[in-house]
C-alpha cells in the first residue's frame, strides 16, 4: 500500500521502479556519466536481433522480422520470434540486443494488461505507444554501452477504425508512419522492396506477402538476417493485426506462402 | 483529568467485529458457484461502472463486499502482486492460495492493529486449466478469517438466507446459464424479490478460453441467460 503522493497508479512500470527497480530492462546496469566524456565502456558482446518490416493495409496492419540473431560473427539463434503480441489489439518487434528487447516485450505486455485490470478499461493505442516511448528512453543508460533496442509497435485503433504503426530511435523519440517501416539490419534492403511494391489499400493477404518477400530480399543483401531455411523449415515469422485482433500466422502457412515466392523468383 | 477506562480484549474484539459486520450487512450479496466449465460469480450491483467483480489474473479473480473504497485497495493490492510475482518468476507461479494468504495477513492486521477494520469480505477463486484440476474458492473475511470453499459460496450480509436458498438447488455440473439463473433466484431469495439482468454484475472463469479465463458478460447476455 502506497502513501497518495507516491502512488504508482495504474502502471506496472512505475510500480516496479519504486518497489524493485532491478527487475527492470537494465536497472542493474552501472550508470554512465554522459557528460563526462571519458572513453565510453567497450560494447558488450551479445545477441543482437536483425531485421523487422510493419506494413499497413486496408483493414490493419501485417508485422514480419525474420529469425536470426547475431553475436558478432556468430549465428546465436536461427528460431528467435521476433514479433509479439502486446494485448489482444496490438503488436510489438524488436530489433537490437536481444535480451533487453526481449524484456521490454514481456514489461510492455504486464504494462498494458496491469493498466487493463486496474481501470476497467485498456489504453488508446496512442497511450500505448506512448508507453513503450518511455521504456526505450528509460533503456538508454544500457543504450549507451551497446545494448541498444529499436522495436515496432502496431496496432488496430478501435476509436479511429484503422492499423497504425509506430517507429522508435534509441532515446524513445517516436515517430508514426502513414504507410510502412522497416528496421534492424537489414532495414534499407526490406525497405527498398516494400517501397517498390507498396499500394495504398493493399488487402492483408497482399501485404503479408510483400513482407515475406522484403525479409527475403534483405536476407539476400545482409548477412545478419536470416533467410527462409527450407532445410530445417525455418520461415519469418508473421502477425496480423486487424479488427478482429492479434492473430499470428500458423507456420505451415508461412512455409507455403514462402514456397510460393521462391518458386516465383527462382523461374526468372 | 478523565481517567483511562479498562476495557477487556474481548470487548474490544466484539465490538470491531459487530462494527464492521454492520457495515458489511449494509451493501448487497454476492454469490460464486462452481459449474461445469469454471466458476460464476453473481453479484447484485446496481451500479454498471462500479465493479464488486474483477480480473486478477490468468486464472484467478476477485470478488468483494461491504465499503467499496476498501475491496477497491484490495483489488489493485491483488493485482500488483499478481503482475509483479508473474513477471518476476512466471505466470504459473501467481496462485490464488498466495493471494488469499496476503489479505488474510493485511486484514488481520488491520483489524487488530488500526481504529476501525475494513467493513469487507472478499473472494479469490481460482479457476482449474485442465479437466480435473480443481477449482480454489478463498473466502476471507473482515478479521483475517480465511475459508476454503468448495461448490458455492456466499458473500455478505444475507449470506445464511442466501446459502439456504442454493443449499437446496445446487448440484455439481450445472452449465454456465443454470448456474447464474440459480445465483440470481437465490440472491433474491430472502425477501423473495426477482432481481432484474441490469441490477446484476455477473462474471465466469471461463477454463475453455485461453490465456485470460476471465470474461465479463454484459447485460444482454445476462437477460438471455436469465430467460433461458
Amino acid at each position: 500500500m502506497f502513501a497518495p503522493g507516491s502512488d504508482p497508479g495504474p502502471s506496472f512500470f512505475e510500480l516496479l521502479r519504486r518497489t524493485t527497480p532491478d527487475a527492470l530492462p537494465g536497472g542493474n546496469l552501472p550508470r554512465v556519466n554522459l557528460s563526462a566524456g571519458g572513453p565510453s565502456p567497450a560494447p558488450l558482446e551479445v545477441p543482437h536481433g536483425t531485421t523487422i518490416v510493419c506494413i499497413k493495409f486496408a483493414g490493419g496492419v501485417v508485422m514480419a522480422g525474420d529469425r536470426r540473431a547475431t553475436e558478432g560473427y556468430t549465428i546465436a539463434s536461427r528460431r528467435i520470434d521476433k514479433v509479439s503480441q502486446c494485448d489482444h489489439w496490438s503488436a510489438m518487434a524488436i530489433a537490437g540486443a536481444a535480451g533487453p528487447g526481449m524484456e521490454m516485450v514481456r514489461l510492455l505486455q504486464t504494462e498494458l494488461e496491469h493498466y487493463e485490470k486496474v481501470e476497467g478499461e485498456p489504453l488508446s493505442l496512442e497511450g500505448k505507444a506512448n508507453k513503450l516511448s518511455q521504456m526505450i528512453r528509460a533503456n538508454l543508460p544500457a543504450a549507451m554501452q551497446g545494448l541498444v533496442v529499436v522495436p515496432l509497435f502496431c496496432g488496430y485503433d478501435l476509436r479511429k477504425g484503422e492499423g497504425r504503426l509506430y517507429k522508435y530511435d534509441v532515446t524513445g523519440g517516436k515517430y508514426e508512419e502513414a504507410d510502412f517501416a522497416t528496421t534492424g539490419s537489414g532495414s534499407v534492403h526490406a525497405r527498398n522492396w516494400i517501397k517498390a511494391g507498396y499500394k495504398p489499400d493493399m488487402t492483408a493477404e497482399e501485404a503479408v506477402n510483400l513482407g515475406l518477400l522484403a525479409l527475403f530480399m534483405a536476407a539476400d543483401e545482409d548477412a545478419a538476417t536470416g533467410g527462409p531455411d527450407p532445410v530445417r523449415r525455418i520461415y519469418p515469422t508473421v502477425a496480423v493485426v486487424d479488427l478482429n485482433g492479434y492473430a499470428k500466422l500458423a507456420e505451415d502457412d508461412v512455409e507455403r506462402r514462402a514456397t510460393e515466392i521462391l518458386a516465383g523468383r527462382s523461374s526468372q | 483529568m478523565s481517567m483511562p477506562f479498562y476495557v477487556s480484549p474481548e470487548q474490544v474484539m466484539k465490538d470491531r467485529a459487530d462494527y464492521a459486520r454492520k457495515g458489511i450487512a449494509r451493501g448487497r450479496s454476492l454469490v460464486a458457484l462452481q459449474y461445469a466449465d469454471g466458476i460464476a460469480l453473481v453479484a447484485e450491483n446496481p451500479s454498471g461502472t462500479l465493479h464488486k467483480i474483477s480480473e486478477i489474473y490468468d486464472r484467478i479473480a476477485f470478488a468483494g463486499v461491504g465499503k467499496y473504497n476498501e475491496f477497491e485497495m484490495l483489488k489493485i493490492a491483488g493485482i500488483r502482486h499478481a503482475d509483479v510475482r508473474g513477471y518476476q518468476y512466471s505466470r504459473e507461479d501467481v496462485t490464488a492460495r498466495a493471494l488469499a494468504n496476503g489479505y488474510a495477513q493485511t486484514l488481520g492486521q488491520v483489524f487488530t492493529h488500526e481504529m476501525k477494520p475494513y467493513e469487507v469480505e472478499i473472494l479469490v477463486a481460482q479457476v482449474g486449466e485442465q479437466d480435473g484440476e480443481s477449482n480454489e474458492m478463498f473466502h476471507i473475511l473482515y478479521d483475517g478469517t480465511v475459508m476454503d470453499e468448495h461448490g458455492f459460496t456466499v458473500l455478505g450480509g444475507q449470506a445464511e438466507a442466501i446459502t439456504d436458498a442454493l443449499k437446496a438447488d445446487y448440484a455439481e455440473g450445472l452449465d454456465m446459464g443454470a448456474a447464474i439463473r440459480l445465483g440470481s433466484k437465490a440472491l433474491g431469495s430472502p425477501d423473495s424479490r426477482e432481481i432484474n439482468a441490469d441490477q446484476l454484475e455477473v462474471a465466469v472463469l471461463d477454463r475453455n478460453r485461453s490465456r485470460r479465463k476471465f470474461r465479463r458478460i454484459e447485460d444482454d447476455e445476462v437477460d438471455q441467460l436469465l430467460a433461458g
